[in-house]
């Protein structure tokens, strides 16, 4: 076997890819999450899958991950929350927020390699950076030249969804910490 | 297996995916260089005359359409009040178009027929040191979790459920996400132990 292939991914790679890709699906079958009553759009358990993928395996297997679950959804699978899935959603006005997942992903690992002896306010902040701050740097441009609306107009439209993605930053945080100190070497 | 294909015989039914996958992506192109409104309203129009020859009936094209709707009056209505009436159509009606041409590609091709031929496309990437067999079986292990991963979630919350934990999300999430990884762990013994060269 050529060296540069198989050093890749062991079995044990692939596996957990997959399942970080099944679980982003999963988390899409949760009904979204209604709080602060109609004043804010309901949010969708999704992108905690590309936060925990990223935290959890690392920037390549998290990356991969995710780069699987968007080509699912790509093929025609329904796995987007609300039973979406096709190139329909991928190049809507949402398109953007979707595809960039597995670059988000790949950057919370990175960063967490960087850092491997992170605390939990540090992880939090790798994981809010790729998981909030590189999403929206991707979704929001991409919002705009899909509906010709303008930067600072997609930008408002995005601030409702800041909460959520805040509390699911806690989350992320507080489970992928609990993994690594369960397996720690994942 | 779960799929958004809706069965047929047309023609549209018979293309090989490539090369519909080939012509959405011309299409949808075409679509963003073009900047005038009748253009896009006679696209749109064509795109949804496509339907009824695709056995498809204009009840599916609207339902490829409704998610949206919501997102779609808010960009009207924006467009409207910053830029007026005929840039809001225009914005409104090239996405309406750009999601109709693209769930016509999810409709009429299966799932597993469009998993294939991506498969194959993967085989040219090989010298990137992409392996076509290992991007397989993690597509057939995806697939296969979603709903072992909906198994566990209602089992560790009925558990906690007897511990008045159920509502707690770390409760249950933490107990899950262990279970889920120590099932991937025994699954990636199980396929080496049988022999399974990655």
């Amino acid at each position: 076997m050529d060296t540069t292939a198989s050093r890749g991914l062991a079995t044990k790679d692939i596996v957990y890819i997959a399942l970080f890709a099944a679980l982003t699906a999963a988390l899409g079958l949760m009904p979204p999450i209604h709080f602060a009553g109609a004043a804010l759009p309901p949010i969708s358990a999704q992108s905690l899958g590309v936060m925990l993928a990223g935290a959890v395996l690392g920037s390549k297997r998290g990356g991969l991950a995710l780069l699987l679950f968007i080509g699912l959804v790509a093929v025609g699978l329904p796995l987007l929350s609300g039973g979406r899935g096709g190139f329909g959603v991928l190049m809507g006005t949402s398109g953007g927020f979707l595809l960039v997942w597995p670059l988000c992903a790949y950057i919370i690992g990175y960063l967490m390699e960087k850092d491997t002896a992170a605390n939990a306010i540090k992880t939090g902040l790798y994981v809010a950076f790729g998981g909030i701050v590189v999403m929206y740097a991707a979704g929001i441009p991409w919002m705009a030249f899909i509906g010709k609306l303008g930067l600072t107009k997609s930008l408002t439209i995005m601030v409702a969804y800041i909460p959520g993605d805040l509390v699911k930053v806690v989350l992320a945080t507080i489970i992928a910490r609990g993994l690594r100190r369960a397996y720690p070497n994942l | 297996m779960l799929d958004l294909y809706s069965p047929g015989t047309s023609l549209l039914h018979r293309l090989p995916p490539a090369a519909k996958m080939l012509a959405m992506l011309i299409g949808a192109t075409l679509l963003f260089l073009n900047e005038s409104l009748p253009i896009t309203v006679a696209a749109t129009l064509g795109i949804l005359a496509l339907y009824p020859i695709a056995q498809l009936t204009l009840k599916q094209a609207f339902a490829q359409i409704r998610p949206l709707l919501i997102i779609f009056v808010l960009f009207f209505a924006v467009q409207w009040y910053f830029s007026g009436l005929e840039l809001a159509a225009y914005v409104v009606l090239r996405l309406t178009a750009l999601i109709l041409l693209a769930s016509l590609v999810t409709l009429t091709t299966r799932s597993s027929d469009m998993i294939d031929t991506m498969t194959r496309g993967l085989r040219h990437l090989k010298p990137l040191g992409v392996n076509p067999e290992k991007v397989s079986l993690a597509i057939s292990l995806a697939l296969r979790f979603i709903p072992v991963l909906a198994q566990i979630t209602r089992e560790v919350r009925e558990a906690q459920k007897t511990r008045g934990l159920e509502r707690s999300v770390i409760a249950v999430a933490m107990p899950m996400a262990i279970r889920a990884i120590k099932m991937a762990d025994d699954i990636s013994d199980a396929i080496d132990s049988r022999g399974y060269r990655s």
